[in-house]
């Protein structure tokens, strides 16, 4: 079926309008982190800095361990992802192929575990933590983090695993590969996509996450860069918008990154054609 | 797959046992957290912990930098877990439920006299939860109205002065008479309308909040507490001299207004000078006046910054030695001057650095002696009252939807039901 071209225009001006609409704070950070101080008290400002300056990354630079934070950062990001995924893809397996009443279970409480707030789970969260010796650690901030991936990538999972067709595996089984051969040859390459996009959720959700490094971290040195950020925040939310808009430019650029680098692996369209129906 | 699990989780757990420990060399370490954000702020604070490093080598502190965002919800955390700082840096108004925990020390034994009797009364009242004083007030903040001086001057207004208030009737005709078409004579940021709100009510002789000889605290809105929501009020739906956009932001927000001429007039913290002195246009004259006084005089309401100890601190003799030190006059200086703020201790507040006519530093100071402890501050339960119903009902008569009457029935019927709660 056709799509008239009104609809179609339609489509893409809604598609426009979603993509300004995400794109908007992220250039505004762009802009606020190369203007002077008084072109941000401006009523009047503009996208382009009249007077544009790197004075702001100095200061922060100066003020602030941005790029040692930034590496905490980046290690408990990546651990964090790695693992998550390591566990998650066997569980989301065994999830998404054995439809029995356990799986079941285990799905819906994934789902349920979803809704705790975490303010609820830090105390506990923390007293465990301690008695592991793994306060004040990034491998305990990685723990954390797995943890609280791990219920989200598992249902991701499950979904990538439930689109690649049985009938794939038991074709290689016809062809006399045993179970693990099948797994590793046939199904996790269908699965890279599904995988490369859960490790990047579990790595953007720890690079961003905030309130478990605020409290399981207590010495400068081991600080992750959200925590570095609030270092230009004052009391009442009043900030120093300049330097904090530019260490948080540069905190969004690692993602970015590590978007731009992987994002063709998860494109989808991979199992095109792979079954005829 | 499983055996690299197992691994994984004992190379984690290797690698935690490895991290953190205390020393073992005899000498003390106190964690000192702060809150000090700003550079000069921040270097002020560092400065002096070298210092006591250099003179203390058997007492060494360690600077954590803390962070305003959640501090009270990581505070907690760390108490539970037995984790928190031995020195702590928070504001008066968010220590009573860690003082009534029994997460902080009782400093009344510990500091001494010179710093007790060089921080008055009023300020340790801020600190003091029942019977025991929970930290020490260093640096405090009155609210000022941040004026555009070329336009008050042009206009032909009195210009106030410490000595000489306006008064809030002489406020709101001086007020009137600055607006026009798209100009306002004043810009309300009341993003947070109950502390600005009851703390300026203490100049017009409001209370709210009523302690029983049962020592039960009750909401009374009476004539005092009226003055200064009736003021806002009038100006922003009457008189139309107050911006109506502008009482749902927040200080920052009102400031592109202001130096771009629609506002003559903002009440903004004392420290918010730094701000202007960073943003304002080249030219751009402004001045500090003091807040419009009433019945109670210049009073105001604040919360100062504290300095506390933890409870579960092992060195507190040395943790309140490093206070002394720390809140040292001079000290004192450099921090409040790092901040924008004033100090609390009356020698810090005497320094030539704090009467400058510059940057309005002299009037701050001179409304110093009359800053008294937020009407809110011992108040148990306030901070549910706040949430569910004053700040709403505020917000409502502020924007004109509801009148004083219904103003007055919320904060006092549906405020003591709350109330009620903490105090069977």
């Amino acid at each position: 079926m056709r799509t008239s071209t009104p609809a179609r225009v339609g489509q893409y001006t809604a598609l426009l309008a979603y993509l300004v609409f995400l794109a908007f704070p992220f250039l505004w950070l762009v802009s606020t982190a190369f203007k002077p101080p008084r072109e941000l008290g401006s009523l009047h400002p503009t996208w382009v800095p009249k007077d544009p300056t790197l004075a702001n990354f100095r200061q922060a630079f100066d003020e602030q361990p941005l790029l040692h934070a930034a590496l905490n950062s980046l290690l408990a990001a990546l651990a964090a992802a790695v693992v998550a995924v390591l566990i998650a893809t066997p569980m989301a397996y065994v999830v998404a192929r054995r439809r029995t009443r356990l799986a079941k279970a285990v799905t819906g409480w994934v789902v349920v575990s979803q809704a705790f707030p975490f303010v609820l789970l830090i105390i506990p969260l923390f007293l465990v933590l301690k008695n592991l010796r793994l306060i004040n650690s990034v491998p305990g901030l990685v723990l954390v983090y797995v943890v609280w991936a791990l219920p989200f990538a598992l249902w991701m999972l499950a979904g990538y695993v439930r689109a690649v067709p049985p009938e794939l595996e038991e074709a290689a089984a016809v062809d006399g590969a045993g179970r693990v051969r099948t797994l590793v040859s046939v199904t996790a390459p269908l699965l890279a996509p599904g995988i490369v996009a859960t490790a990047l959720f579990a790595f953007i959700t720890a690079w961003n996450e905030f309130f478990f490094a605020l409290v399981l971290l207590k010495t400068p040195e081991k600080q992750t860069l959200p925590v570095v950020l609030t270092h230009f925040i004052g009391a009442e939310g009043v900030a120093d918008l300049g330097p904090l808009a530019a260490a948080a430019f540069l905190a969004t650029l690692p993602s970015l990154v590590v978007f731009a680098l992987i994002q063709r692996r998860i494109t989808g369209g991979m199992l095109t054609g792979a079954v005829k129906s | 797959m499983r055996t690299r699990l197992l691994a994984l989780v004992v190379l984690l757990l290797l690698a935690g046992c490895s991290s953190g420990g205390t020393r073992d060399d005899g000498r003390i370490t106190l964690r000192f957290q702060s809150l000090a954000w700003q550079e000069e702020s921040v270097a002020a604070n560092e400065q002096l912990v070298k210092e006591w490093n250099a003179t203390h080598p058997d007492v060494r502190v360690e600077y954590v930098q803390g962070s305003w965002d959640s501090v009270h919800d990581q505070l907690l955390t760390a108490f539970e877990g037995g984790e928190a700082p031995d020195i702590i840096h928070d504001a008066s108004d968010d220590l009573a439920d860690f003082a009534y925990g029994g997460y902080l020390a009782d400093l009344g034994g510990l500091l001494p006299a010179r710093l007790k009797s060089d921080i008055p009364q009023r300020s340790w009242e801020t600190t003091t939860f029942g019977d025991g004083v929970y930290g020490v007030p260093f640096l405090q903040e009155p609210r000022v109205l941040i004026a555009n001086a070329t336009w008050l001057r042009k206009s032909g207004v009195r210009i106030p002065t410490p000595e000489k208030p306006w008064s809030w009737a002489e406020f709101r005709r001086i007020t009137e008479r600055l607006s026009g078409p798209g100009r306002y004579g004043v810009a309300w940021p009341l993003k947070e309308p109950v502390s600005a709100t009851l703390n300026l009510s203490l100049s017009a002789g409001g209370q709210l909040f009523h302690r029983g000889p049962d020592g039960k605290v009750t909401v009374r809105f009476q004539a005092g507490d009226q003055v200064v929501p009736r003021t806002v009020h009038d100006q922003a739906n009457t008189d139309r001299s107050a911006s109506p956009t502008t009482l749902g932001s927040g200080g920052s927000d009102t400031l592109p207004g202001f130096f771009a001429g629609r506002y003559a007039m903002v009440p903004l913290g004392f420290s918010y000078r730094q701000q202007i002195v960073q943003q304002a246009p080249k030219g751009f004259d402004w001045q500090v006046l003091p807040a419009p006084a009433g019945a109670g005089g210049r009073t105001q309401g604040v919360s100062p910054q504290t300095l506390s100890i933890a409870e579960d601190c092992p060195h507190k003799k040395e943790a309140a030695e490093f206070l002394d030190f720390f809140l040292r006059p001079p000290n004192m200086v450099s921090l409040a001057l790092g901040d924008w703020m004033l100090p609390t201790g009356t020698e810090a507040l005497k320094d030539p650095a704090l009467h400058r006519t510059k940057d309005g530093w002299a009037t701050g100071t001179a409304l110093a002696g009359h800053l008294r402890p937020a009407p809110a501050q011992s108040v148990r339960g306030y901070p549910e009252w706040k949430d569910k119903v004053a700040t709403p009902a505020l917000q409502e008569y502020y924007s004109g939807a509801i009148g004083i009457a219904e103003l007055r029935r919320r904060l006092e019927e549906d405020g003591n039901l709350v109330l009620a709660r903490y105090q069977r």
